[in-house]
Order: C-alpha cells, then sequence, then structure tokens
C-alpha cells in the first residue's frame, strides 16, 4: 500500500520534470539555453521514473523470488549511471559544435569563449 | 599486462551485470553467458586497454578512490543536481533568464578530474560546459543565469559555482 503510494509519487515527478523539460525547449530562446532545459530535467525526471521502477521490482520480488525482477532493478540502475553520464557528455558535445558552426547564445550579457576563438 | 587484466576484469563484470538471471550457475547465470562473458572480457581487454587503464593513472585503480566517487554522487551531486533541477524548472516557468558564457577556472591537473568537473557542471546549478581550454583545463560554461556583476569578471573561480557543498574538493580527491 505504501509502496503504491511511493511508485505513484515517483512516477508523478519523474513526469511532471520531463513534461518541464519539454516545456522549456519550446520557450528558450537558442540552443544553449533549450540544451539546459533538456539535459537537466530529463535526467532528473528519468531518475524518478527508475526509481518507481526499481521499487516496483522490490515489491514484486518479495511476491515472488522465482520471477526476474533482480534483473530488472539491476539492468535500471546501470541505465541511471549511464544516462547521466552521456546526457551530460552529449550536452557538452552539442553545445560545443553549436558554437564551432556559429550560434551566438541568444540574449547573452557575455560570451568570454567568442572572444578567444579568432 | 596488468591494464589488460583491469580491463578485462571491468568489462566482464559489466557484461555479467548485464546477463544477470539468465540461468541457475552462482545463481544468476547460464554457462552460456559465462563462457561469452568470459570472450568478451577477452577481446575487450585486448582492444581497449591502453585507453582504459594507461600505466600512467595507476592511482584510478584505488578502491577507495570508487567508494568516494559513489558517495560523491549520492551525496552533494545529488543535492546539488536536485538543486538545478527546481532552478530550471523555475526559469521555465517564468521565463526568467540572463544567459551568457563565462570562463572557469578549475585547477585541475589530470584529464579524469576535469571530465568529472565538466559533467558535474553539466548537471549542475543552471551550467553548461561548452568547450574545454586544452593547456590550462579551464571550461567555458553556459549558464543559464548570470548573477550580476559576474559577466565582467576574466575568470570565474569554480567553487563559485556550488552553493552547497565543494563539489570541486570531492572530484580532485576522487580523481587526483
Amino acid at each position: 500500500m505504501i509502496l503504491d503510494a511511493l511508485i505513484w509519487i515517483s512516477l508523478a515527478v519523474g513526469l511532471a520534470f520531463n513534461a518541464l523539460g519539454v516545456v522549456g525547449i519550446l520557450r528558450f530562446p537558442d540552443v544553449y539555453t533549450r540544451l539546459h532545459a533538456d539535459t537537466k530535467c530529463t535526467t532528473f525526471g528519468s531518475i524518478f521514473t527508475s526509481v518507481a521502477i526499481v521499487l516496483y521490482a522490490g515489491g514484486q520480488y518479495f511476491r515472488d523470488p522465482e520471477g526476474q525482477y533482480e534483473t530488472l532493478a539491476l539492468h535500471t540502475v546501470l541505465a541511471v549511471v549511464v544516462l547521466a553520464f552521456t546526457n551530460a557528455t552529449s550536452a557538452h558535445a552539442i553545445a560545443r559544435a553549436a558554437h564551432k558552426r556559429g550560434h551566438k547564445p541568444a540574449q547573452a550579457v557575455c560570451d568570454r569563449l567568442e572572444e578567444t576563438v579568432p | 599486462m596488468l591494464s589488460f587484466i583491469v580491463t578485462a576484469l571491468f568489462s566482464g563484470a559489466v557484461y555479467l551485470v548485464l546477463t544477470a538471471g539468465s540461468g541457475p550457475v552462482l545463481r544468476f547465470w547460464s554457462v552460456q553467458e559465462l563462457l561469452v562473458a568470459a570472450a568478451v572480457a577477452v577481446a575487450v581487454g585486448f582492444v581497449a586497454h591502453q585507453y582504459f587503464a594507461s600505466a600512467r593513472r595507476r592511482a584510478a585503480a584505488n578502491p577507495l578512490r570508487w567508494l568516494q566517487a559513489v558517495a560523491y554522487v549520492l551525496g552533494p551531486f545529488f543535492a546539488e543536481m536536485a538543486k538545478a533541477n527546481f532552478d530550471v524548472a523555475y526559469r521555465v516557468i517564468t521565463g526568467r533568464i540572463r544567459p551568457g558564457i563565462v570562463r572557469v577556472r578549475t585547477g585541475m591537473k589530470t584529464d579524469m578530474g576535469t571530465l568529472l568537473m565538466a559533467n558535474s557542471i553539466t548537471l549542475t546549478p543552471g551550467t553548461l560546459t561548452v568547450n574545454v581550454d586544452e593547456e590550462s583545463n579551464d571550461l567555458y560554461i553556459h549558464m543559464i543565469n548570470v548573477p550580476a556583476g559576474l559577466e565582467n569578471r576574466e575568470t570565474v573561480e569554480v567553487r563559485e559555482l556550488f552553493a552547497l557543498f565543494d563539489c570541486p574538493r570531492w572530484v580532485r580527491r576522487i580523481a587526483e
């Protein structure tokens, strides 16, 4: 009962943050600010949806240890670790490529990188 | 040779985690998966040992550092990340942004430290690593909300980006 409630709360929080990420992509003015919304909100949201999966798998495991639920939990944890690393790295790669391509940050108050690149 | 063994053990362990639950051997694995794991470990160790575990970075094999890395991710890093997410969520809803790219001095001496720092920064308070200065290991960071006055300064110390914990010190302890 409590476990069910925890699962629903985690799912709701995760989906709320993922939805905010989508709204951010639509609202923000340029590629960099959109990456902010994209990387942060989706990583955080996905962590919570994954927590929901782990809780669900744990609950099912106590009911039926013969099922493959420990595998489910293990794979989910591994996926979160990989997601956190690749999300940060790919966001960095996209931002770097965009700046090399000459995309200026919109509404920027300063751009130190611009001054060093000839 | 040592780097080959370390790489093979690591890739074999990851493969075994991915295939756990396939059979009865040692409660988790089938014989076929264990054989494939051994083959994968040898192949990956052969191809990747000089990138994954070079002899110059023997300190990275210290298990204490791995434990500290786990503690860092679960504690200070997660707290900073949660704060960053509420901040970005607030800015998504209100649309109050003041973006800009600043130069940040990290003081990291190794590539591993710079990588960890850059990834930590990308996932924490309204900051996104855009480029790395290879010589000084300085980072160019896009901030979604540049605090007033920061745009006039040549470089910013990395400590100022983290409000709650001293994340750079953790990274230095883990990676250097």
